[in-house]
């Protein structure tokens, strides 16, 4: 992860040659229905690229086939040069594709610092060394102790995860993401249903994963979005609209009438 | 992350952390006693023979066998949340094999041993592989169709003697040259044998379950979703848990075929998947002491309910009260007998708190 990291936090001259994840006229059809349709986007290290639409405009699709989740109909997915779209979700993630979900799954029944451990696990399974005990798992309890901390939830690594508050499950689902540690993060709605200061935390949080992730933010937060955003894109019945800079985004004329209304 | 420059006084805290959740039930399997209650359990039933009559000692033989067969399915239902209704299949299988290795000279231990496990844990990969790309009842349903599958194979076939099924003629011996080191037809010996593989058999699955392949497998059973996305090809996973699981239960058929001296299809068939499954919930799923305890509670209660100078006609009618009861026990706990202790301490302190609040006002 630190080689990567070191050679990408640099000034970017040029974003689009340097991305780190990259989709190229990515489309999936459900039933003759295009959910997304010949979509491009990218993400660079040092960027939070949003994608924003109105429900049902494909962003969860889209994500998804990021992810390896959903295969796509059509189009390429590239990761740090190489062409991902028949890779599995699961190998994704070993080469740092990492995401988190809309709706909070976190192992709720574990404590916080296992549920981080064990996704630090899944970057060095080793799986027959069944003589080894889990819990003295000292590569693993590192990781996960970094990335609780890096999380903001410090105290609460012995806490078990279901009686933590619903922002500090958000919170958690980020670090387990963390502990994979991945190069590029996929972060579908981490702002659903928090209160304004536990957005404020997590939008910190955002920033400041920016400088060493590549961030792909699905948001509904508007006033969130355009805080952190450096990049927005605007999905529209499975295609795009905009990509811009948010303060161009804010002004495009095709957005403002399909999206943000003439209300703004 | 945090930056390099920061990792000793990181790691520091990292133990500082473990040692307080140390003490949390971090897979939720951490039990009463730790160690302490299965070893004096294992002390009890090795001094068994001292008081029990031989009928007696059947009757542990025979729930020390169902017990192994009990944890296996455990490996699969309670650590990984894969609920199978097939799990009769690798324990013929076992069987059988057992049997017809043995053939009419007999056949040694040290064959027979990976010969019946090994050919459970092959049949399991096969069943494995096909029925793990399902979920839920439908997983339910193709574990339940290769085992009718086997099932009818030994049933229609003439490959272990149709339904009538075959005879153990000599029962298998461990020897080194000359020296008889085990023979397993004999009572005492076989006894402690049945006890020693129960022993290593709970001791193996403990094992697995707290290492770093049981923490996955447990991760699977409460969020696979999860696990895929965290980097983890959980199919493998799974498939290793259904292959371990065939290849225990497989040691138990074994056991099984010695103990009766005969293999018949009805080892394979349902009535024996769904028997061990309620061992299972009887017990308390998502615990090895619940699945001891199932087996034997089970196999006492069919013992029971079975016995005619006990029950008169009434015996003749065993799946009746013995299901029953079963249903009786499983409203009343519904976390199975190992809950037991948890439910009565929480009925005692409710039973107070209401007492404290009938008083106070």
């Amino acid at each position: 992860m630190s080689a990567v990291l070191a050679t990408s936090t640099g000034p970017r001259e040029a974003p689009h040659s340097a991305s780190l994840l990259e989709a190229i006229g990515l489309g999936r059809r459900f039933r003759g229905l295009a959910a997304v349709d010949a979509v491009s986007i990218d993400v660079c290290v040092g960027e939070i690229h949003a994608v924003i639409g109105t429900n049902g405009a494909g962003k969860s699709t889209l994500i998804n086939m990021l992810s390896g989740e959903l295969a796509p109909s059509a189009g390429t997915v590239r990761f740090a040069g190489h062409d991902v779209t028949r890779w599995s979700q699961p190998r994704r993630a070993r080469a740092g594709l990492g995401r988190s979900y809309q709706r909070t799954t976190i192992f709720a029944e574990f404590s916080v610092l296992e549920n981080c451990r064990l996704a630090a696990q899944a970057s060095e399974q080793r799986p027959w060394l069944v003589w080894e005990r889990a819990a003295h798992d000292r590569r693993g309890i590192a990781i996960a102790t970094r990335a609780i901390a890096a999380a903001g939830l410090d105290g609460d690594a012995g806490r078990m995860a279901s009686t933590l508050s619903h922002g500090a499950k958000r919170q958690l689902e980020i670090a387990m993401c963390l502990a994979t540690a991945p190069r590029a993060l996929l972060l579908d709605e981490p702002l659903a249903g928090m209160g304004a200061e536990e957005t404020g935390r997590m939008l910190t949080l955002l920033s400041d994963l920016k400088a060493t992730h590549a961030i792909l933010l699905v948001e509904h937060d508007m006033d969130a979005v355009f805080r952190v955003a450096d990049r927005i894109t605007v999905m529209v019945n499975g295609q795009v609209i905009a990509s811009d800079v948010p303060e161009r985004i804010r002004s495009d004329p095709a957005v403002r009438l399909a999206y943000l209304g003439d209300a703004h | 992350m945090a930056s390099e420059g920061a990792g000793n006084e990181l790691r520091e805290d990292g133990a500082d952390v473990r040692a307080e959740v140390g003490a949390l039930p971090d897979i939720g399997r951490r039990e009463a006693g730790g160690w302490l209650v299965p070893v004096a359990a294992a002390l009890a039933i090795a001094a068994l023979p001292l008081v029990l009559s031989p009928y007696g000692q059947d009757v542990v033989v025979r729930i020390a066998i169902y017990a192994i067969f009990a944890l296996s399915l455990e490996l699969l239902v309670g650590a990984t949340g894969l609920v199978s209704l097939g799990h009769a299949a690798f324990l013929g299988i076992g069987a059988y094999v057992t049997v017809l290795a043995s053939g009419d000279s007999g056949a040694s231990l040290a064959l027979l041993v990976p010969l019946a496990m090994g050919a459970a844990a092959a049949y399991a990969v096969v069943v494995g592989a096909l029925s793990l790309r399902t979920r839920g009842v439908y997983f339910i349903m193709v574990t339940l169709a290769f085992a009718q599958m086997a099932y009818f194979v030994f049933h229609d076939t003439k490959v272990g003697g149709g339904s009538d099924g075959i005879f153990l003629y000599v029962k298998p011996v461990l020897a080194v040259g000359a020296t008889t080191l085990l023979d397993l037809g004999q009572r005492v010996p076989f006894y402690y044998s049945v006890l020693a593989a129960l022993v290593a058999t709970y001791a193996f699955i403990a094992l697995l379950l707290g290492s770093r392949f049981g923490h996955a497998l447990a991760g699977i059973r409460v969020n696979e979703q999860r696990m895929r996305a965290a980097g983890f090809a959980t199919t493998p996973y799974k498939l290793a848990a259904f292959t371990v699981a065939g290849a225990l239960a497989g040691l138990a058929g074994l056991l099984l075929a010695v103990k009766d001296g005969a293999v018949n299809p009805e080892l394979l068939s349902w009535h024996e998947s769904g028997a061990v499954l309620l061992m299972l919930i009887f017990g308390g799923i998502g615990s090895l002491r619940g699945a001891v305890l199932g087996a034997i509670a089970f196999t006492l209660l069919k013992e029971l309910f079975q016995s005619e100078a006990l029950l008169g006609p009434m015996a003749g009618h065993w799946q009746l009260t013995l299901g029953l009861t079963i249903i009786a026990f499983v409203a009343a706990l519904p976390r199975g007998l190992i809950g037991l202790g948890t439910r009565v301490r929480g009925l005692v302190s409710e039973r107070a708190a209401r007492a404290a609040t009938a008083k106070s006002p």
